[in-house]
């Protein structure tokens, strides 16, 4: 069921909503077995800032021309959108059970969009997700829409070459309702990003490829709020690039920062473990 | 788009031509002509034929990766530089912003080289068009062995690429009179469409045959009892030049023209090599491996239809650079080698 809390939500709210979050991201992996914890972890608060409340929607309209688009570029965190979907009432809160617990179900690893309302594109191979933002900016222009294209990025999506196309042209068609927000966990698949490969000073390659550059705490919603909304009048303008610095596993002490944690199994013990630490919000 | 003028720009959309004088043994992948020297052409069928459209139709948008003047995209940049989208050289945002302006309304017609759309922008094209089934018009030139580059430019293995992709529907048009006719057809398909296109001064062939393009159809352009040729693209021409040829020989040559490589017009082609009698000989600009022949043959063998089978295509390797002409000849799809490799075989 959607949640009981006022759109655009207070920071309590917002907190109480990220907690949320988490505990469906858990349940949604407790059904599947296993799961990317610490991908999805690290940018439940950036997921629901935007959805409770920085994004133009109308749960009742996923395809309302004017709402606001999100893109999830880093597909495998898709548990952190799909509750925010459900708490927000695009799709029933039973699917939260069902996630990949047998061919046929509606949520599955990576977002669908053909199976799943109010998700604005499929996702899963990572480095695509900037240039349908890019393509998204682009029709909002020519249709004189007014509607922003947000796009998640993982950071060690930012490795891929086609990400960097994306960067150079959104530049140059001056995409200024395209936001895409870094996550900035720093952890990969094989290791720290610094290990397996560098990308640093992100913030000066991205002023230098055209783009306004905000850094922020990820997992501080004050903050998030204030780089998030960017209005609806910067349509000729520099497109907007936030480096969300972030914790992978955020909220689970055993999870924050450890590799082994990008995806695994719980044991039951560890899920009790885990669950009594997501019982209040984090400061 | 402002840099795209000058030369190509000049082509006007209705005139047709023949042209004896000029020699043609050129390497160029960008003035190699596949006309011979004594065929009529048009100059540039799909922009003017794509400008014509975009009149009515203003969700019609254009992207190029800096070949817009290569795959006649500069015709419509022209005419609609508040709809054309330079890209850079950058494939893969091509394709995935494409995808992205079809899923908010828009009909993009993307163009590249086929080498470039097939090998380095396939994943882009799979899961940011195809797998949401969003009406992205990807059209290629140098197709199959169109240019005497070499392998970076000859997409010898492109139909093999994208016959495996789900939802993607393939057109080899023959000539100007097919591509200008599809470019509408296309648009209006509501999924996304790989076309191989053919452009510069197109040859103008099937104003001679009671011929009309449709989606899905493959086209009876020519009867005969004792070789049925199936043939796509350029290689319809050919086909019908060898069979023109063959006629002299008391050789009776039908030619099946299917067009769309996929769907694949299954009916017709299982009516066709269905006759009996007939040797089925499929013809196409394109590798042996997992073309228009290969499609045929399975489309036979599972009816149970097993007429004898040969396949005019290009070898299995990389190919050589030089003169296309020349290379047409030594790789066995020009009219001359069509017409030999055909006798050899009755």
């Amino acid at each position: 069921m959607s949640l009981q809390i006022k759109v655009p939500a207070t920071l309590a709210d917002l907190a109480e909503a990220a907690r949320i979050n988490r505990i469906d991201t858990m349940d949604m992996f407790a059904a599947a077995g296993n799961g990317h914890y610490g991908s999805c972890f690290s940018c439940a608060e950036i997921v629901t800032a935007l959805y409770f409340n920085v994004m133009r929607l109308d749960p009742a309209r996923p395809d309302w021309p004017e709402r606001d688009r999100f893109v999830l570029g880093k597909g495998h965190a898709a548990p952190t959108l799909y509750s925010a979907l459900i708490r927000r009432g695009y799709m029933p809160e039973h699917w939260i059970h069902e996630f990949e617990a047998k061919v046929g179900v509606k949520l599955m690893t990576h977002p669908s969009r053909r199976y799943q309302p109010g998700v604005d594109a499929s996702g899963g191979a990572l480095g695509h997700g900037l240039s349908i933002g890019v393509g998204m900016a682009l029709a909002g222009k020519i249709d004189r829409r007014d509607y922003r294209s947000f796009v998640l990025l993982g950071d060690g999506e930012i490795q891929e070459g086609s990400v960097w196309e994306a960067f150079a042209s959104a530049a140059k068609y001056r995409l200024g309702h395209l936001v895409a927000i870094i996550d900035a966990n720093g952890l990969s698949v094989d290791g720290t990003l610094d290990e397996v490969m560098p990308m640093e000073p992100l913030a000066d390659k991205l002023s230098a490829f055209g783009w306004e550059v905000v850094e922020c705490d990820g997992h501080d919603l004050a903050a998030l709020l204030r780089v998030l909304d960017i209005g609806h009048d910067r349509v000729d303008a520099a497109p907007r690039a936030i480096i969300a610095r972030t914790v992978k596993g955020r909220g689970v002490s055993f999870m924050e920062n450890v590799r082994r944690w990008h995806a695994d199994v719980l044991t039951p013990d560890e899920d009790r473990l885990a669950r009594a630490e997501l019982t209040r919000p984090l400061s | 788009m402002s840099t795209q003028t000058a030369k190509a720009g000049t082509a006007k959309s209705d005139t047709t031509k023949s042209d004896t004088t000029k020699p043609r043994l050129k390497t160029s992948a960008m003035i190699a002509s596949i006309a011979g020297a004594d065929q009529r052409t048009r100059s540039a069928p799909f922009g003017h034929a794509l400008v014509e459209l975009a009149k009515k139709r203003p969700e019609i948008v254009g992207l190029t990766a800096d070949l817009g003047k290569y795959t006649d995209l500069h015709i419509f940049a022209q005419a609609y530089p508040e709809r054309f989208y330079q890209m850079g050289m950058a494939e893969q945002v091509l394709m995935a912003a494409a995808g992205g302006m079809a899923r908010e309304g828009c009909i993009p017609f993307a163009t590249t080289y086929a080498v470039f759309a097939a090998r380095r922008a396939y994943d882009f094209i799979c899961l940011s068009i195809a797998e949401e089934n969003l009406p992205v018009k990807i059209v290629c030139a140098l197709p199959g062995l169109t240019t005497g580059y070499g392998p970076s430019h000859q997409a010898t293995e492109d139909l093999a690429i994208f016959r495996g992709m789900p939802n993607l529907t393939i057109v080899d048009p023959c000539d100007a009179i097919d591509i200008e006719q599809a470019v509408p057809t296309i648009a209006d398909h509501p999924g996304p469409v790989y076309m191989r296109l053919l452009r510069g001064q197109v040859p103008v062939v099937l104003d001679e045959y009671d011929y009309r393009f449709e989606l899905g159809k493959a086209k009876l352009l020519r009867d005969g009892g004792e070789v049925l040729i199936i043939s796509s693209g350029l290689m319809t021409m050919r086909a019908l030049e060898a069979a023109k040829r063959l006629e002299r020989d008391r050789i009776g040559v039908a030619v099946l023209h299917s067009p769309t490589i996929k769907p694949l017009d299954t009916e017709t082609i299982l009516r066709e090599a269905g006759r009996g009698g007939r040797l089925v000989v499929v013809a196409e600009n394109h590798s042996v491996i997992g073309g228009l022949g290969e499609a045929v043959a399975g489309t036979l063998l599972r009816a149970g239809v097993t007429p004898p089978f040969r396949q005019i295509a290009l070898p299995d390797a990389f190919l050589d650079a030089g003169a296309l002409p020349t290379l047409h000849d030594r790789y066995g799809i020009s009219t001359e080698q069509v017409v030999a490799q055909i006798k050899g075989w009755l």
